[in-house]
């Protein structure tokens, strides 16, 4: 009987053991997987070359992957223009002004919010934002536009970040001490002052790390971005025309990448240069966050 | 001077209970949108039946391939990751636990992990299809969404173990138990709560996840019976229908938004709902 548990221990011990490293180490597996697929492409281009010449021809064997590059930062830098004030104001509302019922119903709000899927973000999108885009927005700024665009991507994109910022906004303010804002009070702040120059200021690395990450979210969104954003390269930089992002690359042309040579690995050269961008994003400022935590 | 302060308190005081409360509209317009829009197409031939000939240019028909592929994709995705998971997430708290460094370094890597995109997965996915000699196939697409899942899985289970009491632990060790059976018998059972939301969550984010299953999982008109054909998944579906030029089809689009929607409520209002129920039996 004895025996039996302590096998039974050594056999589970053994597979808890083995999952937990496979888990640790599957940034590094998908990383050499995709790495091995993209390696062909290495032979003729040089990594700086591709990521940042413009010549995109693929029957001709050119990959410049700048275009998609710069689609990506001009879509997400739109999206976090439009989310971070709203997030930054609603947590401060929810953690320091609001009542406990309002924080109540907030919760399963912000829980649905990050858990719809990104192509009913995408259908909303195509359903609201790309007619706003086209039939209201774009004449105030006296251009024309088809809305299908990469304002109307930043918007929907804005709308898929805030629950996932604002939830960790909220995390950080909770963690100021409360001690510290009823000093502030006690010495004649009002409730806003308090929050400006005592919560803000004492949460600011966390602050900045909740951005970060909601700007790493933001760059890797697909399906939403690709249904709205028009997928053809910029040919200005007219907010309102289409631009191509580079996850939109990747998902659009699966279908072809088999028929033309290198093709394939481009495209997995694509998934690997975003898969380092985010995971260093991440590993940055998830490393202030724990750091604010541990506190 | 001090009307001066007590104006910029009441300005700051409006715009963040407007930015909070406008959330709540936004999520009310969001839903509102795609249920007004779907109703219109949505009908009991919608979920009831595969598509019929024609059904691409307006013909008869459903969805129903898409949603059986979606749940089989979702189920065995999940199935997979807390095969993986759990165990995982229980050796974290039980065998670590002195660790506390090392506690905090794991949680640090999974959470930058749960923030890689789905469409790497779908990538990597679609390079170790190739390599094991697979096609695009509902195997591949579960594999795949397994990945993506893992880390949810992990770390969400670990946040409801990390707040069960050391004496517990320490309890269990104490009477003889091994740490196996600390972990499954005693922990497992304290955070059960805990593993019905990563459940809940992971499958939530199988479902609606169509990035991961683009390259893997292949599309099809039929209900997968092996695990070697492709399947249908309910986002392509969207996705793919949006796509057309014919009005009918795109009606129907909505109508499949709407369904996905109602079931991506039901598994996230079910996740709070049971998590508190089984919380309540909890020792204190």
């Amino acid at each position: 009987m004895h025996f039996r548990r302590r096998i039974v221990d050594k056999i589970s011990g053994f597979w808890m053991v083995t999952t937990m490293v496979t888990i640790l180490l599957m940034p590094v597996i998908i990383g050499v997987g995709l790495y091995i697929k993209a390696q062909p492409l290495f032979e003729h281009n040089s990594v700086w070359d591709l990521i940042s010449s413009s010549d995109w021809s693929p029957s001709k064997g050119k990959f410049g992957f700048w275009p998609f590059i710069a689609g990506s930062l001009y879509v997400t830098i739109f999206s976090f223009l439009f989310a971070a004030p709203i997030c930054l104001f609603a947590a401060i509302h929810l953690t320091q002004f609001s009542s406990k019922r309002l924080v109540q119903i907030m919760y399963p709000v912000i829980d649905v919010l990050a858990g719809l899927p990104s192509v009913i973000y995408g259908v909303w999108g195509i359903l609201v934002i790309v007619p706003l885009v086209s039939n209201f927005l774009a004449p105030i700024f006296n251009t024309s536009s088809s809305g299908y665009s990469i304002f109307a991507g930043g918007i929907v994109l804005s709308v898929m970040c805030i629950p996932y910022m604002l939830n960790m906004l909220i995390e950080v303010f909770n963690t100021v001490p409360v001690g510290l804002k009823e000093a502030a009070l006690s010495l004649g702040a009002t409730q806003w002052e308090s929050v400006k120059h005592v919560v803000i200021r004492k949460s600011y690395p966390g602050i900045i790390s909740a951005f970060g990450l909601g700007i790493a979210k933001a760059f890797g969104e697909t399906i939403a971005v690709m249904m709205v954003v028009g997928n053809s390269v910029m040919s200005s930089h007219n907010p309102f025309d289409a631009g191509y992002p580079l996850p939109a690359l990747i998902a659009n042309n699966y279908g072809e990448m088999m028929s033309i040579p290198m093709y394939d690995s481009a495209l997995m050269f694509a998934a690997l240069l975003l898969l380092v961008i985010i995971l260093a994003i991440n590993l940055v400022f998830r490393y202030f966050i724990h750091k604010t935590q541990k506190q | 001077m001090n009307r001066l302060k007590q104006i910029e308190e009441k300005i700051f005081r409006i715009i963040s209970g407007f930015a909070a409360y406008s959330l709540i509209a936004i999520l009310i317009y969001i839903i509102a949108i795609i249920f007004i829009k779907g109703f219109n197409a949505l009908s009991l031939d919608m979920i009831t039946k595969t598509p019929q000939g024609g059904y691409y240019y307006g013909g008869e028909g459903g969805v129903l391939n898409a949603i059986v592929g979606s749940l089989y994709i979702s189920i065995g995705a999940t199935v997979i990751a807390v095969i993986i998971g759990a165990p995982a997430a229980l050796y974290l708290n039980v065998h670590m636990i002195k660790l506390k460094r090392t506690q905090n370094t794991v949680r640090y890597l999974l959470d930058a992990l749960w923030g890689i995109p789905s469409i790497v997965y779908g990538s990597f996915g679609f390079t170790l299809m190739l390599f094991l000699g697979m096609n695009a196939s509902l195997l591949a697409g579960i594999i795949t969404v397994a990945l993506l899942v893992t880390p949810i899985m992990v770390r969400t289970f670990d946040e409801v173990l990390s707040t069960i009491p050391k004496g517990l632990h320490e309890a269990s060790l104490a009477l003889g138990s091994t740490r196996t059976e600390t972990a499954y018998k005693v922990l497992f059972k304290q955070g059960f709560s805990g593993f019905i939301t990563a459940i809940l969550l992971s499958f939530g984010r199988g479902i609606g996840d169509a990035a991961s299953v683009l390259f893997t999982a292949g599309y099809t008109d039929l209900i997968p019976v092996n695990l070697d054909e492709p399947a249908a998944t309910l986002p392509l579906a969207i996705f793919f229908q949006l796509g057309s030029p014919i009005p009918e089809v795109r009606e129907r689009a909505f109508a499949s938004a709407a369904i996905l929607t109602i079931i991506i409520l039901i598994i996230s209002l079910g996740a709070r709902f049971l998590a508190k129920k089984y919380s309540k039996s909890n020792l204190k």
